[in-house]
Order: C-alpha cells, then structure tokens, then sequence
C-alpha cells in the first residue's frame, strides 16, 4: 500500500493542537506505517515537495501570512481538515474581533501595563512583517475546508481516529467524549 | 371525569394528563423533546423554536403547544433534527460564544446541545458581534457575548414582591438582557447563584467561582443533554 502523505501547519493557534497530536503517544508507531510526512513542524520541512493528501490545519487566519500559507495548503492537499477551535472559529485570537487594530497594537505596545520599555512609542511596522487582518477570520472562510474536527485542544483520539479513518478510507465513528469544544 | 390523553410521538405512545404540555407530557413518558428557552417551573415562552415538532404537517413548539387526544406527532426525525442543529448553529454565530475561555464549559445547554447534534461547525458565517461586558455588580458579571437572550433569567429571578432583577433593555439587533443596577446592589448569594445556573449559557456567571469543576466532572463532560430523561 502506498503511504498516505500528511502535511500540518500552525497558523494563529498556541501548537496546542500540535501537542496533542503528539499526545497520540507510542501509536505514534503506527502511524508513521501508514503515512510518511511533507511540510510541516513536525518533520521541519518547510516547502511542499510533492502533492499532499491530508493536510491539517490548526488555527485562523490573524494576518496575511497565514492566508498565503493556507491557500498554499488548499492548492497542495487533496483534503484539508480544521484542527481546533481556533481553525474552526477564530478561537481565542478572534476575541480581538471587534476592537480596532490600532487600540490592539497600542495596547500591546504603547499604552499596556506591562509595556515598559517603548518610551518611543514606536508600533512594529518592518516590511518583513506580516499585515494584521481587520479580524481573525476561521480557516473555512477563506478557503474550502473538508472536515472539522472541533476541541480545544481536539483530543488525541479525536484526532488518531480521523486519522485512521482519513488514511483507510473507512467511515469515523465519533463517540460522545471525544468530540468537545474545550 | 376522565383527564388522562393518549397521543403519539413518533408513533410510540404516550399517555398524559389533560393540560400537559407536550414537552411535560413527552418528559414524564421518558421522550426527550430539546428545549432552550423553556426553564421547568416557569411559564413556557416559545421563542427558541428548539422543541419544534409537525403535528399534521404544522409546525409548533412543544413546550408552548398542550397534549390533545389523538395527536400524531412527528420529532425525532432528520428534517426537524437538522432544524434544531440549525438554530443552534445560528446562535453559535450570533453571538461571542469561546467555549474555551467560557465558565460555564461543560454545563452549558447550547454548548450540550450543540454536542449532541454533533455540531462540528456551524454552516454559518461568524458574525462576531461587538458586546459588552458588565461586571459592575458584586456578585454577578452579565457576558453580553454569550447571552442568548431566552429571558429565562427575567422569569425566573424575582424578589419577594415579584419584581424581576433582570430585564430587557433597546430593541432589535441591539437587543440586551441587563441586570438591574439598584436591585442588582441587594441580590443575595443564593439568588445570585441560583440566577447562575437559571442561565442556560454561560452569560450570567457568579463572580470568583469560575472553572470551580475539573474537566470530566461537569454536567455534560460524559452523557448527552437529555439522556436522563430518555428511556
């Protein structure tokens, strides 16, 4: 059987998603029988190499990296699947959603209590640096998304079964304990 | 005289009294009818259309609609099913609703039913409202984001002369639900706990109690919301 090819990525997520992944633990063995790993943290490939079959995304989109980096998933993977809260609804960044970009950055850099050492006042703005979005939008309104799979962090059977399931072909069941928003 | 009434749900038969409501009478006979906005113990409003059901091709909400003899009602069937995840999906976009930073995680009825449905994204878009907050009152922080505005609350928590702490405040999409400020100043920790768990979301939270249950403990952690009525 040829191996099913997986590519990850965190967008404006904390890689919680990421580490529970990982917390799959030892059948972590398994898996790498069944799959082998393109672009992604996890294999420090930074560049799609070839075409992809699942590609997993956590976290929204805040700025105008992640939109590249996501459009550059839904081109190089056959089936992308929203991994998190934060991918499915813009989770904890999208709290921003609401207040201006302006009152965020001089909270963050200007006027915060725990700002100390800006007395310039000065608000990140190197070309280098990605633009902030009017809001962090979830990843299926920005490109098509074929499955969800909600949590905060998904949990690792959440996302072992999906797995399987994506990689067999076989339907997924989906037990009661599994599937929650937190 | 005779008062009991037999009628159908989904063609099992349930036997009620006269009066009964359907959502009481499908309850008492072990059929579990979702509801929202409907609170036991306070007169039914209507609003959510959770519990709607078709009864000879109408459609009505059980907790407003009283049991007739003979009735033929249909409620656990795909086309009403995908209904109600429908509007549980609306309220998820039309309001702030972070379940991971939300106290009320884990014992929230729109989050359980949601699980229930199995509700892995709305179909929706966000909209992502701009809402307050008010935690000006000692005992109580009112979420605006997360209120759904079912007026359960204004029902429900009353003083002694039978004057509600909460009320609705403007209209339309700026449609709020606000705690009272000189009432709010006297509500005593009871009522103000009580006004916690009256609130089926996670909008009227009592302060300095949050995330007081672990993970795995919480009201709909293990079971779907309405197991325990289903037999």
């Amino acid at each position: 059987m040829n191996k099913k090819i997986i590519a990850t990525t965190s967008l404006a997520g904390c890689f919680g998603c990421h580490m529970s992944f990982l917390d799959i633990d030892e059948r972590i063995f398994d898996l790498i029988e069944l799959v082998e790993f393109n672009k992604s943290p996890i294999d420090d490939i930074k560049k799609f190499t070839k075409q992809v079959d699942i590609g997993i995304i956590e976290g929204g989109c805040c700025n105008s990296e992640n939109i590249e980096i996501l459009k550059a998933f839904r081109e190089n993977c056959n089936i992308l699947v929203s991994l998190g809260e934060c991918a499915i609804m813009g989770g904890l960044p999208a709290l921003r959603n609401g207040i201006s970009i302006e009152e965020c950055l001089e909270e963050a850099y200007i006027g915060g209590p725990t700002v100390q050492e800006n007395t310039n006042k000065i608000l990140p703005n190197d070309d280098e640096l990605p633009m902030l979005l009017d809001k962090v939008y979830p990843c299926h309104e920005i490109v098509k998304i074929d499955y969800f799979l909600p949590g905060c962090a998904p949990r690792a059977d959440l996302i072992w079964d999906a797995l399987i399931a994506l990689v067999t072909g076989n339907e997924m069941e989906l037990p009661y304990e599994v599937v929650k928003f937190d | 005289m005779n008062t009991t009434i037999k009628f159908k749900i989904d063609g099992r038969e349930i036997i009620a009294e006269k009066g009964q409501t359907i959502v009481e009478a499908a309850k008492a006979n072990g059929v579990y009818i979702p509801t929202l906005c409907n609170f036991e113990g306070l007169p039914p409003k209507g609003c959510c259309r959770m519990c709607t059901i078709r009864i000879s091709n109408r459609y009505m909400t059980s907790c407003t609609t009283p049991v007739a003899e003979g009735m033929e009602v249909e409620s656990d069937i795909p086309e009403i099913t995908d209904f109600r995840k429908g509007i549980v999906e609306l309220l998820f976009v039309s309001g702030n609703h972070f379940c991971p930073a939300c106290e009320k995680s884990g014992n929230c009825e729109l989050q359980a039913l949601a699980y229930r449905f199995k509700m892995m994204v709305p179909r929706f878009p966000f909209l992502f409202p701009q809402k307050g907050i008010d935690a000006t009152n000692p005992k109580i922080i009112k979420e605006q984001n997360r209120c759904i505005l079912c007026k359960r609350c204004i029902k429900g928590i009353k003083d002694d002369e039978g004057r509600s702490y909460f009320a609705y405040k403007n209209r339309g999409n700026k449609l709020e639900v606000v705690l009272d400020e000189k009432m709010g100043k006297e509500i005593t920790d009871a009522l103000a706990r009580k006004a916690m768990d009256n609130c089926p979301v996670g909008s009227i939270i009592y302060k300095e109690l949050g995330y007081y249950q672990p993970i795995g403990k919480r009201k709909y952690d293990k079971k779907p919301i309405g197991s325990e009525i289903e037999i």
